[in-house]
């Protein structure tokens, strides 16, 4: 039994015997449920090596409210290939993985063909059951348990049996060294970093005894280095005979992985394309549905007095001697990936945290903050990376979250609020900075992430700050609405303001910002001018590392 | 490695060991009669029922959850065993007196377990709901007025059961202790020896991804509050046995000694944390404080100011540089 | 569109509705003795109590938090100022004396209850500690000061003065219940109408995300607290002039139904929303019920088994409301707007 498994891998794959011996057990508890489901003929058929289909989808249609997120999307995924879903935010790709993952039911009409079997839908136990695994953005892991305990907690699912510690340290094992990580087994997940928690992930779809695993937006939060090594790990499931989903908007990413790439637009399917014909600029016109100008860059206005200027600033463990300075009208680039310190850095900047040594001064005064709200105080905005948990306060109302920042200057005599005035300001900015909302009284959660972090940058706006620190400021937002957002940027520095531009995105800094900085291992390793430098050897340069 | 990890888990119990021998050994010098076998046994035994409790208090905060209609529902068990036991006549018949008190704890329990799960309501709401149910329905029958006339059963395990002599002295021992005992290892088994116990562990630290994994929260959370109901049975079933009478009205109000046990164990109100060796260590702490502050001559309402403090200073050790320097959040 | 307008207010209603069936049905079960002055006197007299209480409960709930020692904060407070009041102030002592005597313990009071509510707030704001448990250790702390320090006997003989604010009226209203008006609307301004209110509101949706705003979440946790105990202080006040005297114990039943009114009033018990008009309402509610079923003859014991029952009735409520109703009456309001399209 198990043939399916240990068949594929060619020799010399590490572990691969091992798991033939380790997880004998767990595969016949989980043939029984396999039984029970009805989905034995997966078994046999995937048994034989031809390649095939493994999951195909048709007429998948799926309403949120009145609105479509599919519409009628057919899709096969064969064996062993590795298939990138992509499409701007909100396309509907992610709608799609959780169809196969049975987490979403799909419209009545939809046929789902898995394991020889058609489904008018899937639950996410007969999803299970046919070998889907999901690694979903945020990991979905268990922070309190160890790493063996995570990897193989499948052994743990059936109700008050004895819970046999040297099976799961086993299987566990067993995963870890298929994939080469090298993971303390007995490590709370919770001490881990976001790249080694995807790994315990990997490993958990691993022991599950995955044949199709999907993967949401895996490197999202990763820097580059990561990236490579997950690239990789995606590789070795493959050549494990394992069909990968990738859910992804990083182009270049899904070029370098992918078989084929499937491109939605608006809930509707485009096509379905080898990877091995495509490019970047083709990719990124079929998902904008038109050509974007790659070459374009927003022009720059002429820049004024140094606003900020940063000498020596060290903070021990996340980033030292950093020297820069920023001036009014400007917008630099700090490029630098994730785990760089870059953020770090800016905490610094904005008073969330105080560096060790260096000084900051602001307009030449020296500066030293205590918290956050000095930094206001002295004209300093920081527009975090993370809008979902830290940038907006996602139930509360637009309206509220606007004024956040301003609360203080909408009081009148009597020191209360002014409805009157804060729904003045509001109507205002909504205006300005062409934000779609039904109702200011929605809750922020409501809108697109562009609206949305539209939103999040009139909070700042509304400070009159001389500085502003935008972090990762288009994440999440979808390729047309990146633009709106990078031109709202250069309006800001025409407006006096010094912007500084926290971005992985090499494109993005080289396109939009008049200087670029880059962050490296805690420490600037290098100016640029976009004017002498070409993107490609900007992003050679970064993205290496 | 292996052993490291082992290390880590069990830290508060270490802890929790070495600040009771601290007191120990204090009260041991500062008074002539603390340190002795018969105070040993009389600590033991006045904080066996606070244990038993604590066993299952301990499983609903693990799932990530909190109740404190517990000892409303140990009123109800006992004051179901003894009435029911009276009017069928089931005089001496020790199974089926105490089974109608264990299947009322189990099923308020489940009541409480299916409240929670399908009103998706914070649970120390529901549960402050069941327990005035519950109480004010107990006081109504009852009429508030305490029972001293017990069924025959609950005569034969009362009292002591059996005495060890050392020294020539006779050290009696009831059913307390012994009953917490198996509530111990029973727990113990539960949490880290079967499936279901290491999955309410999971649905604690994460319950959005126990449920992505398949794991059936609904069934998770009617299993641990049942468990909890069927302790707070055994518990009140045993405090009457112990005290050999039944008062409506004495358990009820001291739900947060029990909470505070467990929380000095290492159990955290955001669940997924804790453990039977820490729980049962952060009852016998309070125990001793209060003990050995009653040898001193303290009042027992005056140990509670001393106890406030601890549980503080408790929650200051357990939660003080455990935030990320930028998270301003409480847990 | 305006037809359909009315179906997301119909859950507003509730709580009007349930007023007036209440004052139906006692009216109609007591004829003789529910429709009577004394019985709507009676109910002023009480409600401001509980009222305070509640309002005690509102700031830390809507903040995402809890406050389980808001009776022990109002029984020690009461305590404080009943000691300095009996002991202190002389036999023969002239207006002035008294009245700088009854102001100093008042005062004092509120010190006492501001330094508890800070030491609560700052537990949560500079260690982490969730409030629940903070004020569970509180609560066993103050019971114990309380008790040892009175041994349980209350203390008695209060001014006239005192007196007359829990049992006098002032232009027919009742004192209790001017206080209780004054300290809701107070409520209602600082929760509705400054940036502390409107950062309470945030900070129990998203605690970092405020202060990542700029919010200063320290400081407005520990007034958060504070102004919680001052509320305590407040209904310490009320209950000691109403029975003449401060024992530890008094008002034990009182958390089962703030947490009640709160939800009846249409808080979210996960935090970050609720009204003060909408507790307000929840407690006449709750009063005359309360008021309805005394008269009535119900055991005490009966009434708090019903409220419990209730509790759990409006969550259920409110549970159909949010997974049925609501998108219900939205799909119909869209619809209504797209037809005349």
């Amino acid at each position: 039994m198990r043939t399916d498994r240990i068949a594929m891998p060619s020799g010399g794959v590490g572990g691969v015997r091992a798991a033939e011996a380790g997880s004998a057990e767990p595969a016949r508890a989980r043939n029984r449920t396999a039984e029970r489901a009805g989905a034995r003929t997966l078994r046999d058929g995937a048994s034989a090596p031809t390649r095939g289909p493994i999951v195909v989808l048709r007429n998948i249609s799926k309403r949120f409210g009145g609105n479509y997120a599919l519409k009628g999307v057919d899709l096969e995924l064969e064996k062993g290939e590795v298939h990138c879903l992509c499409g701007a935010n909100g396309c509907g790709k992610s709608t799609l993985a959780k169809i196969i993952s049975g987490t979403y039911r799909p419209d009545r009409g939809a046929v789902i063909v898995i394991g020889g079997r058609e489904h008018p839908y899937l639950t996410p136990r007969e999803s299970r059951d046919c070998g889907v695994q999901v690694i979903y953005q945020d990991l979905a892991l268990f922070p309190n348990l160890s790493v063996y305990e995570n990897i193989a907690f499948e052994c743990n699912l059936g109700s008050l049996r004895p819970y046999r510690e040297s099976r799961l340290r086993a299987l566990a094992r067993e995963a870890l060294d298929a994939m080469k990580f090298d993971l303390d087994p007995d490590e709370p997940v919770e001490n881990l970093t976001i790249a080694r928690r995807q790994q315990v992930a990997i490993c958990r779809a691993l022991a599950a005894d995955a044949k199709l695993v999907i993967m949401d937006e895996p490197t999202a939060s990763l820097p580059r280095v990561e990236v490579n090594n997950l690239l990789a790990a995606v590789r070795y499931l493959k050549l494990r005979g394992i069909t990968v989903v990738f859910v992804n908007h990083r182009l270049d990413e899904v070029l370098e992985v992918s078989d084929r790439v499937t491109v939605m637009v608006d809930g509707v399917k485009i096509g379905t394309f080898p990877a091995s014909g495509m490019d970047k600029e083709r990719l990124t016109g079929l998902i904008a549905g038109r050509r974007i100008d790659a070459g374009k860059r927003t022009k720059a206005a002429a820049a004024g007095e140094t606003a900020l200027e940063v000498r020596g600033l060290t903070r021990a463990g996340q980033f030292h001697d950093v020297s820069f300075a920023l001036r009014e009208g400007e917008v630099l680039g700090i490029c630098g990936l994730l785990g760089s310190g870059r953020t770090e850095l800016a905490l610094s900047l904005f008073g969330m945290t105080r560096p060790d040594s260096g000084e900051m001064r602001i307009r030449g005064r020296a500066v030293r903050f205590r918290n956050q709200r000095d930094a206001i105080k002295a004209g300093v905005g920081y527009l975090s990376e993370d809008r979902l948990a830290l940038g907006l306060i996602q139930p509360q109302s637009v309206k509220d979250n606007m004024v956040l920042t301003v609360m203080d200057r909408l009081k009148t005599f009597a020191g209360l609020i002014s409805p009157a005035k804060r729904d003045r300001t509001v109507a205002e900015w909504v205006e300005r900075l062409d934000i779609k909302a039904a109702n200011v009284d929605d809750a922020v959660s409501v809108l697109s992430g562009g609206n949305q972090q539209k939103v999040a940058l009139a909070k700042w706006i509304l400070t009159d700050p001389k500085i502003l620190i935008l972090d990762s400021p288009t994440a999440g937002v979808d390729v047309g609405a990146k633009d709106g957002v990078h031109r709202l940027i250069r309006r800001l520095a025409e407006r006096k303001i010094a912007v500084a531009v926290i971005s992985d995105e090499v494109s993005e800094v080289y396109r939009n910002c008049d200087r670029i900085l880059h962050f490296r291992r805690g420490t600037i390793a290098g100016e640029y001018s976009p004017d002498r430098v070409s993107e490609r050897e900007l992003a050679g340069m970064i993205e290496n590392g | 490695m292996a052993r490291a990890g082992r290390r880590r888990r069990d830290r508060v119990a270490v802890y929790l060991a070495l600040v009771m021998l601290a007191i120990a050994a204090f009260f041991s010098l500062a008074t002539t009669t603390f340190f002795t076998l018969r105070n040993f046994l009389n600590l033991v035994e006045s904080y066996s029922v606070t244990g038993i409790f604590t066993m299952g208090l301990l499983v609903v905060l693990v799932a990530g959850g909190i109740d404190i209609s517990f000892l409303a529902t140990a009123s109800v068990a006992q004051y179901l065993a003894v009435v029911v036991s009276r009017s069928l006549g089931l005089d001496d018949s020790f199974i089926l007196g105490v089974l109608p008190a264990l299947a009322a704890g189990a099923f308020i329990g489940l009541v409480n377990g299916a409240l929670i799960h399908y009103l998706a309501v914070v649970s120390i709401i529901v549960t402050i709901s069941t327990q005035s149910v519950m109480f004010g329905g107990l006081m109504y029958s009852s009429g508030g007025r305490s029972i001293y006339n017990l069924p025959g059963w609950m005569y034969q395990f009362s009292g002591t059961l059996f005495s060890v002599t050392v020294g020539g002295q006779r050290h009696p021992i009831g059913a307390a202790p012994l009953v917490m005992a198996v509530a111990a290892v029973l727990t113990f088994a539960l949490l880290a020896h079967t499936t279901t116990g290491r999955q309410l562990y999971a649905m604690g630290g994460n319950p959005e991804a126990a449920r992505r994994l398949g794991i059936r929260l609904g069934a998770l959370h009617l299993f641990a509050y049942g468990y909890l109901g069927l302790m707070a049975a055994i518990g009140g079933i045993t405090q009457a046995l112990r005290v050999e009478e039944v008062v409506p009205n004495a358990l009820v109000g001291r739900e947060f000694d029990v909470l505070a046990a467990a929380i000095l164990g290492g159990a955290s109100f955001a669940g997924g944390r804790g453990g039977v060796a820490g729980a049962i260590l952060g009852v016998f702490l309070i125990g001793l404080l209060k003990n050995g502050l009653n040898l001193f001559g303290v009042s027992s309402y005056f140990s509670d100011v001393i106890i406030g403090p601890v549980i503080v200073i408790a929650l200051c050790a357990t939660h003080l540089g455990k935030r990320k320097e930028t998270d301003v959040g409480f847990a | 569109m305006r037809k359909t307008a009315f179906l997301t207010i119909i859950p507003a209603l509730g709580l009007p509705a349930l007023a007036l069936a209440g004052l139906a049905t006692f009216g109609a079960l007591m004829p003789e003795s529910f429709p009577s002055k004394r019985t709507f006197e009676s109910m002023a007299f009480q409600m401001p109590e509980l009222g305070l209480l509640t309002l005690a409960m509102f700031l830390p709930f809507v903040s995402a938090g809890f406050n389980l020692s808001i009776i022990a904060t109002a029984n020690v407070s009461s305590l404080f100022m009943a000691w300095l009041w009996t002991s202190r102030i002389p036999a023969d002592a002239g207006a002035a004396t008294q009245a700088v005597w009854l102001f100093l313990g008042f005062v004092g009071a509120c010190a006492v209850a501001a330094a508890i509510g800070a030491g609560i707030g700052a537990m949560a704001a500079y260690v982490g500690v969730h409030p629940t448990l903070t004020t569970l250790g509180v609560m066993t702390l103050l019971k114990g000061i309380g008790i040892s320090l009175t041994r349980g006997a209350p203390i008695t003989g209060m001014p006239p003065a005192v007196q007359f604010l829990g049992n006098g009226t002032f232009l027919g209203v009742p004192m209790p219940l001017a206080v209780f008006a004054a300290a809701a609307l107070a409520t209602a301004l600082v929760l509705g109408k400054t940036s502390f209110g409107k950062y309470i509101y945030m900070i129990g949706s998203n605690i970092n995300a405020a202060y990542y705003s700029g919010v200063a979440t320290h400081q407005v946790l520990i007034g958060i607290y504070v102004f919680s105990s001052l509320m305590c202080a407040l209904a310490g006040l009320v209950m000691t002039a109403r029975f003449n005297s401060a024992r530890m114990g008094y008002g034990e039943s009182y958390l089962l139904l703030t947490v009640l009114a709160i939800i009846m009033g249409g808080a979210d018990p996960n935090g970050g929303f609720g009204k003060v008009w909408g507790v307000v309402l929840a407690l006449f509610v709750l009063q005359i019920i309360s008021t309805g079923l005394t008269l009535y003859g119900v055991s005490q014991h009966i009434s708090l088994a019903m409220w419990g029952l209730v509790l759990i009735l409006v969550l259920a409520v409110k549970y159909c409301n949010r997974r049925w109703y609501a998108p219900w009456a939205l799909r119909r309001q869209a619809e209504a707007v797209k037809a005349p399209a």
